[in-house]
């Protein structure tokens, strides 16, 4: 049980790194490449585009591929999301993230690969982000408990 | 801008392509990477290391780029302070939320044809970029 799980703790690690070189290579760290992707009446930069189209070919063969399997390599089961239906919780979450993300050009993954990179920005964005994070599931929990 | 500054753009891409399908192919897992960090609460003792593993591999990356590639692209902000702070906690609460953001909806989700997944990244990516919108070419920021 103790080797499992250093075995699902040692590639998490691998794929936390190549995860995060992605978005290196890809300066998906830097905010600005994100607003001038997002910025479609200024001078767009395609790269987010790109960025996502290489993953999404990847991640969609390497999916279909993993699938026809009975199960991961290390553990039972697949854990996928069973919902199905489009509720009230996605929109307006999906809603509050887009005007956040565009407020400040980032999203959760570049932000904790930034930062080691290191800035007063990057530090104040991620706390605000996981004050946020930690603060709902706090809050939701309490609300379920009650 | 030409196509070939594009090169990197696709190259990352597939690295994190490479990364997905690595987090499903052996542990079964979803990478993305709001729900990673969400998952850390509340605690439990056989669920929490591969997150913390998978986040201390992000934070890890610059270094790891720094050896073996070299100097980390710039990184420059727009926001002043207190809308980083109020963006923070919008990504934060809006990913909770939404149950998930750019990577589990936009990348895992979506390669799985999740119609969830679609609808949410459509929602982000039109909000983000109203948002710039109004900011830059409205309010003049």
């Amino acid at each position: 049980m103790f080797g499992e799980n250093i075995k699902l703790s040692f590639v998490a690690l691998i794929a936390g790194l190549i995860f995060g070189l992605g978005l290196i290579v890809s300066e998906m760290v830097n905010p600005a490449k994100i607003l001038a992707f997002l910025d479609v009446a200024g001078d767009w930069d395609p790269s987010l585009a790109f960025v996502m189209g290489g993953a999404l070919v990847t991640t969609g063969i390497g999916y279909k591929l993993i699938f026809s399997r009975n199960r991961p390599v290390l553990s039972s089961d697949f854990l996928l999301p069973v919902k199905k239906e489009i509720d009230g919780k996605l929109v307006m979450g999906a809603i509050l993230f887009g005007i956040g993300w565009g407020i400040t050009g980032l999203c959760p993954g570049p932000a904790l690969t930034a930062f080691t990179i290191g800035s007063t920005e990057i530090y104040v964005f991620l706390f605000a982000m996981i004050s946020g994070i930690f603060g709902f599931k706090a809050i939701k929990r309490f609300i379920v408990q009650s | 801008m030409d196509i070939f500054s594009l090169v990197p753009a696709l190259a990352g891409g597939i690295l994190i392509g490479i990364a997905v399908i690595t987090l499903m192919l052996f542990n079964g897992r979803i990478a993305g990477i709001s729900g990673i960090v969400g998952g850390l609460f509340p605690f439990k003792s056989n669920d929490t290391r591969w997150r913390i593993a998978f986040l201390v591999g992000l934070v890890l990356a610059p270094f790891l780029y720094r050896i073996f590639i070299g100097q980390i692209p710039e990184i420059t902000f727009d926001a002043s302070l207190p809308l980083l702070v109020l963006g923070g906690v919008l990504v934060g609460v809006g990913t909770q939320l939404g149950s998930g953001c750019t990577s589990g909806h936009g990348v895992c989700g979506i390669s799985r044809l999740s119609l969830r997944s679609i609808v949410a990244t459509l929602i982000f990516m039109a909000t983000a970029a109203v948002t710039v919108f109004l900011i830059r070419h409205v309010l003049g920021v």
